[in-house]
Order: structure tokens, then sequence, then C-alpha cells
């Protein structure tokens, strides 16, 4: 039983202290996992980054199912992942019912003025961030940096004929997405061979 | 609408799909749930949803669980975001599972790393999409100062990589700065009369 409240409470706390998500909790799950606990060495907790990097959801998600899974077994995963999301659920919760209820007031309205504009600028950042990932292939460096070279076609085509489909048809955004994945399952192995 | 069973449903399989195929994680489903719920399904409105990510970001946990909590409890109270938190996590929880048995066989199949590559390009397709559209919106609101924070915030967090939760902090900041202006340009408005 122990275990899996060291479980709990480990990802709890990561859970807890996790804020702005996605690469801002790697450094703390990094403390929990590899240097206080050894559930996983560096090199498979950086395997766990590249695998969030490649999978759905997000990475504080996958690694809690991921140490879960390896030292307990699937209820391991469970506990984790339960652990993982508890602050979430209860500040979350409670900010969802202050919101709901003063959001008309006009102070409150204003400051959310202010940030409407900054959250459009965020997923515009968050796009370019993957757009780049996608075509470059992680061979970009920096934001100014375009290695033409190494540019991915594939992936390009994939993401025009994605933005034309999104743009004049009312198709399902999921089903181009995944539209495109399978695509890809097929294009990326076939130019592999033809090249080599 | 109504909560029956069919709007349950409904929550679910849409926050259960939507997050199996967000790949890449963080801000990423924002704009994924901007076209499913407030274009596609009609349920909340844009400036909620723009609201939502910025709570969502601002608070501790992942901000695709603390997006998907809000919209559960904006549209059916705790049972609503019992349901989208469940759609959430069950993904991740039965992928990884499976991938963490897996593990080695994963990492090197061509058709595993294919498909996740050729699904990148699609979510950066929809979210330069979704941005397209809400930047123009921006835009065309034809408020200054939003236009300007809009543009402020995009070189701050792309080119320098300010911290995001200063950024939140600051145009909140920026947003209660200009009520108070607005305010006084009313009142002054008023006195004039």
């Amino acid at each position: 039983m122990s275990a899996y409240l060291e479980l709990l409470w480990s990802f709890f706390q990561i859970g807890l202290f996790s804020i702005g998500g996605g690469y801002a909790a790697m450094p703390l799950i990094q403390a929990q996992v590899v240097d206080q606990h050894g559930w996983l060495s560096l090199s498979e907790f950086a395997d766990i980054i590249t695998i969030s990097q490649m999978t759905p959801g997000p990475v504080a998600i996958n690694s809690a199912t991921f140490v879960g899974m390896r030292i307990l077994g699937l209820p391991g995963a469970i506990v984790a992942t339960l652990g993982c999301i508890l602050p979430s659920c209860v500040i979350v919760t409670a900010l969802a019912y202050f919101y709901f209820r003063y959001r008309n007031v006009s102070v409150v309205q204003g400051i959310l003025g202010g940030l409407r504009p900054a959250v459009v600028a965020l997923i515009a950042s968050a796009g370019l961030t993957i757009l780049m990932l996608a075509v470059f292939g992680g061979a970009s460096t920096g934001v100014l940096d375009f290695p033409l070279d190494q540019i991915d076609w594939i992936a390009v085509v994939l993401f025009g004929a994605a933005l034309i489909l999104l743009r004049k048809t009312r198709l399902d955004p999921i089903l181009i997405m995944g539209g495109a994945g399978v695509i890809a399952m097929a294009a990326y192995p076939l130019t592999a061979h033809l090249a080599g | 609408m109504e909560r029956n069973a069919s709007f349950y449903w409904t929550l679910f399989r849409s926050t259960f799909a939507l997050s199996a195929f967000t790949v890449g994680g963080g801000y990423v489903i924002v704009p994924l749930m901007k076209k499913k719920f407030v274009d596609e399904l009609g349920w909340i409105n844009e400036d909620e949803m723009l609201d939502i990510a910025a709570i969502a970001q601002s608070s501790p946990g992942a901000i695709a669980v603390n997006a998907s909590i809000l919209i559960g409890y904006r549209l059916a109270g705790l049972p609503g975001a019992l349901v989208t938190i469940l759609g959430t996590i069950l993904p991740p929880l039965i992928l990884l599972s499976v991938i963490a048995v897996f593990y080695e066989a994963f990492q090197d199949n061509e058709y595993f790393v294919a498909l996740m590559t050729g699904m990148q390009a699609g979510v950066a397709a929809v979210i330069v999409d979704v941005v397209m559209k809400m930047s123009l919106g921006v835009v065309k609101g034809r408020d200054p100062v939003a236009i300007v924070t809009m543009a402020a915030a995009f070189v701050a967090s792309y080119f320098f990589d300010v911290n995001v939760i200063l950024l939140i902090l600051i145009c909140g900041v920026v947003g209660y700065l200009n009520y108070l202006y607005q305010k006084k340009c009313a009142e002054k408005k008023e006195a004039a009369k």
C-alpha cells in the first residue's frame, strides 16, 4: 500500500507545482521520478520526454502513466495519473465556479479583455513552434533558423493539404489530422524504400 | 441544450477524441477545443473559450486537463467536469500503458514514427487555421490596445521565450488599466453633458 501512496503523493506534487503545463512540468517530474525516488534512470526519463512529444496527451499524464505502469503495473498507472490530476480538479473547479459567477462584473471584464488577445498570441506562438517541428523535423535550432536542406517535403504537403481542407470544407478537424497521420504512415516508409 | 445521456455521450466523445489526437501537449489542445465546442457544436462562445484558455494556463497542472474541467463545468457543472476529465485522461492513460509495455519496439518502429509525424503536420494546420480566424477577429475589433497587446505578446512569447505566466499577468494588468482609462473617459463625457 505504501508504494501506491508514495506514487500518489509524488505525482500529486508534480500536478500541484507545474503551473503552465507542458515543459514547465519536466524539471519537476525529473526531480521526483529520477532524483528523489530513482523510479527511472535519466535516459529512461529522456525517452519518456521523446515519447511524450510524439504521442497525444500532456507530458505530466504521460509520464505518470509510464512510471506507474513500470513500477506497479496498471493499478500503479491509474494511481499516478489520479495523483497528477487531483490538484487541478480541486483548484480549477473552484476557479471555474468564481469565473462563471463573476465574469460579468465590469472589472473582471476589463482584465479578461486584456487577456484574450494575449491568448490568441500564445496559440499562434505554440502553432508556429509545432509547424517548425513538423516541417524541419527538429533540425531547426531556433525561431529564426530555417535549415532548408533539412526540409521535410511530405510534412509540407500534408500541412498544405490539411490547411486547404480545413478552410474550404467542413470536414471534422480530427478526421483531417488522423488522415494526415495515415497518409504519412504510407508515404514515409515508401519514400525511404525508394531512396534506399 | 438538454443534459441527457446523449449530451454527456457527445461531451465525452468530443473530449476523448480531442485528447487522443492532440500531439504535442500544452497549448495545442486550445485551438482544437475552440474548433469543436465553439465552431462545430456552438456550446460556448469564442470569448469564453479564450477566458478558459487563460485560466487553464495560469492554474497548476496540465493545460488540457484544466481546460476540459472548465468546459465540462461550464456546460454541466460538476458532473460535466467529471465527464470531460475522464474523456481527457483516458486516451493518454490507455496509450502510454500500451507503450510502456512495448516501449522498445515502438520507439524504432518506422510506421509509428511516420504516423506521429503526419499527425503533427495535421495539428499544425488546424492551429494555423484557428489562429488566422482569431487574430483577424481581434484586428476587426478595431481596439488598438487589443491589437498591440496581441502583437507584443506574440513577439515576447515566440521570439523572446518570455514566461507565459508573466505574460498573462502583464496582459491582465494592461486590461485592468485600460478598463480604468475607459471608465474615466466615460465619466468625463458624462460630466461634459
